[in-house]
Formats: C-alpha cells, sequence, structure tokens
C-alpha cells in the first residue's frame, strides 16, 4: 500500500500534524513562532550537513537546530539585543550560511524548491517511520512535562515556587521544538512549518474555551489541512507544502465566522 | 541545619541584588508552622522580593535561604492570562497539583466564588480572580503559603472575610504563612511575627514591639504607629470560627 506515492504522502502528514496540533498550541501561547522560524531556517544548513557527510537528513536537521537553539539561549544571556533581533539574527544568517555551503556542494544537484516548500514525492518509506517513531516519542515527552510545561506557560513563578521545575521544561521543549522540525521538513518545507504549527492552533483558539479543546481542535485542523492539502497538491500539481498551508488558512477563515458568532452572543 | 522541625523556611542575611541594584538587602526571618509572619513596607521596599526569595524563585541570591517543604502554595502579586490562553477557573485550579472534583468545589466555596467554577479567566473581575487565587493556593492543602497582597482589589467586607479565612487556614492546615499586606489595619489583627522592610530590615518582631519601633514610626509616621498599638490594646480577646468572643 505505501508503493503509491501518494499514500505515503498522506500517512506522512497525518503523522506530522498529530504532533504539530499540541505542539503548535504551546507555540501560539508561549509566543514561540519566531523562534519556531529561526530553527526551520537553520534546518537548510542542516540539510547541507547531512549531504555532506552522508547523514540521515532528519537526524542533521535535528542536531544543527539544537545547536542553533542554545546558541540563541547563549545570545540572549550575554548579550542585551532584543529576542526578535537575536531570532533574525540567528535565522537569516543561518539561511545565508546555508545557501553559500550548497553553492560549494556543486557535486550534488539540490532540490531548493522541495526544501523550502516540501516535496511529497520525496517521502520515503524510512520517512514515514521517522515520522510515526519520532512523532510518538516527541508526544510522549511532551505528556511527560506536560504539568512543569503548561504551568510555567501560564505563570513561570507560580511554577517554580511550588515546585514544578519549569526551566527543565522549557529545555526539553525547545529539543521537541527541534525536533518536529526534523521530522516534518520534507513534508511542508523548511519555509513554512511554523504556519503548520500555528495556524491550526490559531484557528483552535477561535473555537474553543479551555486549554484541552483547543489542542484537540488544533489536531483535527492539522489533519484536515494535510488532508485537503494533499489532495488538492495532486489534483492542481501544486506544492504539497503550500497547498497544507492554504488549505489551514481557509479553515482559520471560516473558524472567525464562530468568533464573529460568539461575540454577538456576548453583546 | 534545622534542628526545629516546625521551621518551614528561613532566611538568613538574604538579599538580591538585580543589574547592579540591591533590591533587598540583610534580611533573615523564620517561618513556622502555624505562624503567620507578615511583611510591611512601602512600595518598592523589597517585600515581593523577600517573597520571591523564600520561595526559591531568585536563585542568585546573597545569604543563605533553607526551605525545609516542597508543599507550597503561592498568590503572587501579578498574574497577567493571555487570552491566546482559554482557561476556566476550574482549568486553573489544577495547574501544578491534580485536585479531585470535591477538593477543588471546596476551595472555590471558601473564598466565595464557587459559582465561577466554568467561567474563562479572562472574564473575572480584580477582586474575583484574586479570590480564585487563594481558593487555588489553598486546594492543595500546602504546609507554607505564600501570600503577595493577596486580597488586593476585594471589596471591604470581603476583604476581612478573607483575612479570618487566612488565619483560620493557618489554624486548620497548621500551615506557615508569609503574609505580604499594606493594610496594616487588618493584617496586624492575625500576625505572630511583623517584619518591616525598606530595602533591609528596619524593625521585626511582635505587632506592639514593632509599632513601637523608632524607624517603623519614621517609616509609616505616627497615626500608623498609633493604629497598630490601639489594635494591640484591643487585643484582650479572640474571636472563635462561631463568632463568640473568649476572653484571652
Amino acid at each position: 500500500m505505501f508503493d503509491d506515492f501518494f499514500i505515503r504522502a498522506l500517512v506522512a502528514g497525518i503523522g506530522v500534524a498529530f504532533v504539530t496540533g499540541p505542539l503548535g498550541c504551546f507555540v501560539v501561547w508561549r509566543r514561540l513562532s519566531y523562534f519556531g522560524d529561526t530553527l526551520a531556517h537553520s534546518a537548510l544548513l542542516g540539510v547541507t550537513m547531512a549531504y555532506s557527510f552522508e547523514l540521515n537528513i532528519a537526524v542533521s536537521v535535528f542536531i544543527i537546530s539544537s545547536v542553533i537553539a542554545l546558541i540563541l539561549i547563549q545570545l540572549q544571556k550575554k548579550t542585551n539585543l532584543p529576542g526578535d533581533a537575536l531570532l533574525g539574527l540567528l535565522a537569516h544568517s543561518s539561511l545565508a550560511v546555508g545557501l553559500v555551503v550548497i553553492g560549494f556542494l556543486t557535486f550534488i544537484r539540490f532540490d531548493i524548491m522541495g526544501l523550502l516548500f516540501g516535496d511529497i514525492l520525496a517521502v520515503t518509506i524510512d520517512d514515514l517511520l521517522i515520522i510515526w517513531i519520532g512523532g510518538g516519542l516527541i508526544l510522549l515527552v511532551l505528556k511527560l512535562i506536560w504539568k512543569p510545561l503548561f504551568a510555567s506557560t501560564v505563570n513561570y513563578e507560580l511554577a517554580e515556587a511550588e515546585g514544578l521545575n519549569p526551566d527543565r521544561a522549557k529545555a526539553i521543549f525547545t529539543i521537541l521544538m527541534a525536533a518536529i522540525i526534523a521530522i516534518s521538513i520534507k513534508m511542508v518545507g523548511l519555509l513554512l512549518i511554523t504556519g503548520m504549527l500555528i495556524i491550526p492552533a490559531a484557528m483552535a483558539r477561535n473555537i474553543s474555551d479551555n486549554p484541552r479543546k483547543m489542542i484537540i481542535f488544533s489536531i483535527i485542523g492539522g489533519l484536515l489541512s494535510v488532508i485537503i492539502g494533499l489532495f488538492s497538491s495532486l489534483e492542481f500539481n501544486s506544492p504539497s507544502g503550500p497547498s497544507i498551508i492554504t488549505a489551514s488558512l481557509i479553515l482559520f477563515i471560516l473558524s472567525l465566522l464562530k468568533i464573529k458568532q460568539s461575540m454577538h452572543l456576548k453583546n | 541545619m534545622s534542628i526545629d522541625k516546625n521551621i518551614l523556611v528561613k532566611l538568613k542575611d538574604a538579599g538580591f541584588r538585580q543589574n547592579d541594584k540591591w533590591l533587598v538587602k540583610g534580611v533573615s526571618l523564620v517561618v513556622e508552622k502555624g505562624k503567620i509572619v507578615t511583611l510591611i513596607g512601602p512600595n518598592g521596599s523589597g517585600k515581593s522580593t523577600t517573597a520571591k526569595i523564600a520561595l526559591g524563585i531568585y536563585k542568585k541570591i546573597d545569604g543563605e535561604v533553607e526551605k525545609y517543604t516542597n508543599k507550597v502554595g503561592y498568590v503572587p502579586q501579578k498574574v497577567s492570562i493571555d487570552w491566546t490562553l482559554p482557561l476556566r477557573v476550574s482549568d486553573f485550579m489544577v495547574l501544578t497539583e491534580n485536585l479531585k472534583d470535591e477538593a477543588i468545589n471546596e476551595a472555590l466555596s471558601l473564598t466565595g466564588v464557587e459559582h465561577l467554577k466554568n467561567k474563562n479567566l479572562g472574564n473575572l473581575s480584580g477582586g474575583e480572580f484574586q479570590r480564585v487565587l487563594l481558593a487555588r493556593a489553598i486546594s492543595k492543602k500546602p504546609e507554607l503559603l505564600v501570600l503577595d497582597e493577596p486580597v488586593q482589589g476585594v471589596d471591604f467586607t470581603g476583604e476581612i472575610a478573607l483575612y479570618e479565612l487566612i488565619k483560620k487556614i493557618s489554624e486548620e492546615l497548621n500551615c506557615g504563612i508569609l503574609l505580604i499586606s499594606h493594610d496594616l489595619h487588618t493584617v496586624m489583627s492575625a500576625t505572630d511575627h511583623v517584619v518591616c522592610l525598606n530595602g533591609h530590615v528596619c524593625c521585626s518582631g511582635s505587632p506592639i514591639d514593632v509599632a513601637k519601633n523608632k524607624e517603623y514610626k519614621v517609616l509609616f509616621g505616627e497615626q500608623a504607629s498609633q493604629t497598630l498599638s490601639i489594635y494591640e490594646h484591643k487585643h484582650d480577646h479572640v474571636h472563635s470560627h462561631e463568632g463568640d468572643i473568649k476572653k484571652n
């Protein structure tokens, strides 16, 4: 059944959506969308490293993204620059360095568009294994750190005072971010991964009144986006990543109707 | 090392510095089981900082902190809930510890906000939110309660009721309370030990000792001092929970 490239893409996308749903909610709640972007941009460097040293792409993207996250934390501690400036600095310089390195690697043919925007044709059986096993691990770890992570998202000092160790949860969450980017880069492409994290979660926010609901709706939104996006990609021969993100945008716009409704009810 | 098992948290000459500026310095105090320690002092005198040192929120501190319990309930001075996070009162109640439904209801009804259980936190008034914060802190039956201006924004009758509740909780749970308040009048009735701060410890002791202290008079004025001593003089009886008066 996995012989069909489209089935593979669908199974991969569904696996990714299960993980980006809950992770995306935390990205929205903790205001980490630029952080996600930065990690995703640095993924290009990870890809070049994979080709240069013949490593698995997901593994080397994960390593590079984690390193960039660590560098960011150090820069935040040691400089007085605002967070968004540091994020921009790291995002664009790692993207630029990645592109320069690609220029040197003349012996390899790169599908730049595929890297930036995702390529369903490129999903292999190995990728499926990485997505589902890696994704399962990400969700498992997220469940384990749920209490301290969520409590410190609401209020850091409460979590710290009442003995939940929020700093450790935050560090682990950063690694999870690097991991989701690593496993979803082939599907959505590095320019659009953050969209996959944020847009379904933002959609879910519009129609939820508690955190649990928001996570469930975020997962459902992601799944629908993947399914609609991939089918339309097949139909119109559009790149997979942008098609998925466009589908999620349409869902977001529909969710705005619900907000309008509930505001009418309030008044 | 603590030999006294009643000690919950002990600060020894503790201080905290941020950007080369001392927020508070040289604070020594002890919170024991069943006792209420109150921090008073003007704005910016380091009351909240001292509380955060005691709680272990600030880690790079001067001096020593010894904390002997992990069962802590905290009401911070400021909590802002972001709109991006949909949160009902019932979700907030189980933020740091999973509780049974009955325990949630009990705590909420103690602070008079049981009817708000399914409301969104963002839709509460300041006073209602404060009551929810207090309910959350006591719901886990902590050994140490740290209350940073717990009744701000609560209406006057509610304020008195909440202070009575705080006193009752300290007796019933035998927990130690570190209380920060501006309201000298109400606070002094329940306090065992007062620490008067102004960047450092001005004076400390029983409410009556502090009221007599010269530095305290300088800091709060003669009137505050009288308020305090008047109160202490009245203190020849106690109110039981049923509301009748017992002579000491």
